[in-house]
């Protein structure tokens, strides 16, 4: 399609030529055909060449105002092409400063055409779009992290506070909805928890008699595993395992809840949600995170057996007996403190996220996601601190 | 010749054991604003759903546009989808994305159009329907009644023959209705498509639609076909003179 702009008695014309196009309908369907090799990519990509908005220029100075639309060529139809290419030259026109007059289309045509038109009360906010610099982006970036630091503490503060009034009484929640929980936390986990952990014990058992071997000391195997899983890694199974499927579970939940209004809802109705929604996930992810990790650590006691006992030729009494050697009070609780620890962070995590997520369904998706990772990171700088901390205590 | 676009012989609908409807039949001609009207749990959502292919019927046969469509292969079916629209109760758009990306799926998907044509038709169809100027916003920044709207340029992308809409006016102000009514009407007359709609609102009933059907959950069919206007001066039952008249009995 070209654009000709003619002057008729003083008047200014747009003419969409399609003399050089023809429309056609193949199939029901409508297309611009160059006569000449009817390739449909050949008609234009924008609609004022340069000089024609030389020109157009020139009219805005000598104080045209209003350009006239008019479509030229035979057999001309109507099609929502030839709509959308008039709507597209209409809002050059208007971009470049006139007013664009149809009243020159057929009739056909200029009743569709006029609908894309209509007033009908739905302004778009002009764009204020612009390009930050340097020093406002890290302003900006400054402030968003600001903002979210104080988020989170605020939600740490308010979850605790919550947990208390749980303990104390005077929480405001379905006990139902706080078995269900733990239900959901406790034996539903186990299967999961039972695998895992055993799995783990025969990977560590493994792969430290590779090198023990050299030694001839592989029986000290069930010792390495046994203070291994004890002290540290059957927490961090069972912390893994919890944040994909408890923490993730949290963060969904009450994700869908805030994109339904249920939390609106709640709220309206004078109800904490921290209290209603938060603290009973929260409580029942910390009673049953350490009976969880007591059972990680048997199997993963077990696991390591296995290897013992068919790999490394070890008896199972004397695999036992140098387990329970190393077995001790201290190193069991320190195990246990850390599955404490990480079902705060996962049930906080998974909250957090899920309370503050957006109001479509990717949001509900992506916080599942953040849930999940911020529970994992949290958990590793957790353990850094701790084993820190454990260190510098000579525990 | 027959002026139907769609016509539905001897539908039968299950839910397991439950029957929706059983022996329906009637016909929407073309250019027609047909309303499909009854109490909550009558089964027009339903109805809809086998009309648009979501749901299979037990028994029976649709025709649209003159082609078998309830017994189709997939591929036929889609062939023949791709000249209805639908606006979901909803507006079921894509959150992901833009109002404008939301119209250029369709073309974008079975139109035969260069990216800058698909891209100038998706903004037309927002602007047809009054939102010009919002094609690069998304679902979760504008209202209800614009997301409707948005809603039915989706469906009208492909400039189809018919299309299907699943209780437009719920959920929106007296005037936002209207303006969608309104809509309709001028879409169909200046267009030419055939609007057929699930609704129970009777203002949009008495204002658009000039023929309707009237499902009955008791009798499992339809107990009333014709005019809404003519249905209101005439109602040939009880059930029908109580929904129009707005629950007098």
């Amino acid at each position: 399609m070209t654009i000709k702009l003619k002057n008729i008695n003083n008047e200014y014309i747009i003419d969409l030529d399609l003399e050089e196009f023809y429309l056609k309908k193949d199939n029901e369907s409508v297309s611009f055909k160059n006569k000449k090799n009817n390739d449909k990519n050949q008609y234009f990509t924008s609609f004022f060449s340069d000089d024609d908005r030389q020109k157009l220029s020139q009219l805005k100075n000598d104080g045209i105002k209003r350009l006239f639309i008019k479509v030229v060529g035979k057999d001309v139809f109507y099609s929502s092409l030839l709509g959308a290419k008039i709507f597209a030259v209409v809002k050059e026109v208007q971009a470049l400063g006139f007013e664009a007059d149809l009243s020159r289309l057929d009739d056909d045509i200029k009743k569709i055409v006029l609908m894309a038109f209509k007033d009908t009360g739905n302004y778009a906010p002009a764009e204020t779009k612009k390009d930050n610099g340097f020093l406002e982006k890290v302003g900006f970036s400054t402030f968003y992290i600001w903002n979210n630091l104080k988020n989170g503490i605020s939600f740490i503060l308010e979850s605790f506070q919550a947990i208390v009034n749980f303990f104390g009484g005077t929480a405001i929640y379905r006990k139902k909805d706080f078995w269900f929980c733990f239900e959901d936390c406790s034996y539903k986990a186990v299967g999961i928890t039972v695998l895992v952990s055993f799995l783990v014990g025969l990977i560590i058992a493994f792969v430290g008699a590779i090198q023990l071997r050299s030694f001839g000391a592989e029986i000290y195997v069930a010792s390495m595993v046994c203070i291994g899983m004890t002290r540290i890694m059957a927490a961090i199974m069972v912390g893994i395992v919890m944040a994909g499927r408890t923490g993730s579970s949290f963060a969904a939940t009450l994700g869908t809840m805030q994109v339904n209004e249920e939390i609106d809802a709640l709220k309206t109705l004078g109800i904490k949600i921290y209290d209603y929604l938060v603290a009973p996930r929260i409580v029942a992810l910390v009673l049953t995170i350490p009976f969880l990790t007591i059972l990680a650590d048997i199997m993963g006691i077990l696991g390591g057996a296995v290897v013992g006992v068919f790999f490394l030729d070890i008896s199972l009494n004397s695999y036992l007996e140098y387990s329970l050697n190393v077995l001790s009070l201290n190193n069991t609780l320190i195990g246990i403190f850390h599955s404490l620890v990480y079902g705060v962070i996962i049930g906080i995590s998974g909250c957090y996220e899920g309370i503050n997520v957006g109001r479509d369904a990717d949001s509900v998706g992506y916080a599942t996601t953040k849930a999940v990772v911020i529970s994992l990171v949290w958990m590793i700088i957790a353990t850094g601190i701790i084993t820190v901390m454990l260190e510098v205590l000579g525990l | 010749m027959s002026d139907a676009i769609i016509s539905v012989k001897n539908l039968r609908v299950e839910y397991g054991d439950f029957v929706l409807f059983d022996d329906l039949n009637f016909e929407v001609n073309k250019k027609d604003v047909f309303i499909i009207m009854g109490a909550s749990g009558c089964g027009k959502s339903s109805l809809l759903k086998v009309l648009t292919g979501l749901v299979e019927p037990v028994k029976g046969e649709i025709y649209i546009d003159g082609k078998e469509f309830s017994n189709a292969l997939d591929e036929q079916k889609n062939d023949i989808m791709k000249k209805t629209g639908v606006l979901y109760q909803s507006g079921a758009l894509f959150s992901s994305m833009s109002l404008k990306e939301n119209v250029m799926m369709p073309l974008e998907l079975y139109g035969n159009y260069s990216k800058k044509e698909i891209e100038e038709l998706a903004s037309y169809k927002l602007a047809l329907v009054g939102l010009k100027g919002f094609d690069d916003f998304y679902p979760s920044q504008i209202s209800g009644g614009m997301k409707k709207r948005a809603s039915l340029a989706r469906a009208i992308a492909l400039d189809p023959k018919i299309v299907y809409c699943d209780e437009p006016s719920a959920g929106l102000d007296p005037i936002s209705s209207k303006q969608l009514d309104d809509l309709i009407l001028e879409l169909n007359q200046a267009l030419g498509m055939t609007f057929v709609i699930v609704t129970h609102e009777l203002n949009s009933i008495f204002d658009i639609g000039n023929n309707s059907i009237f499902l009955d959950r008791k009798h499992k069919n339809i107990t009333a076909y014709g005019n809404p206007k003519e249905l209101l001066r005439n109602p040939p039952n009880e059930n029908i003179y109580e929904f129009l008249n707005r629950g007098i009995k």
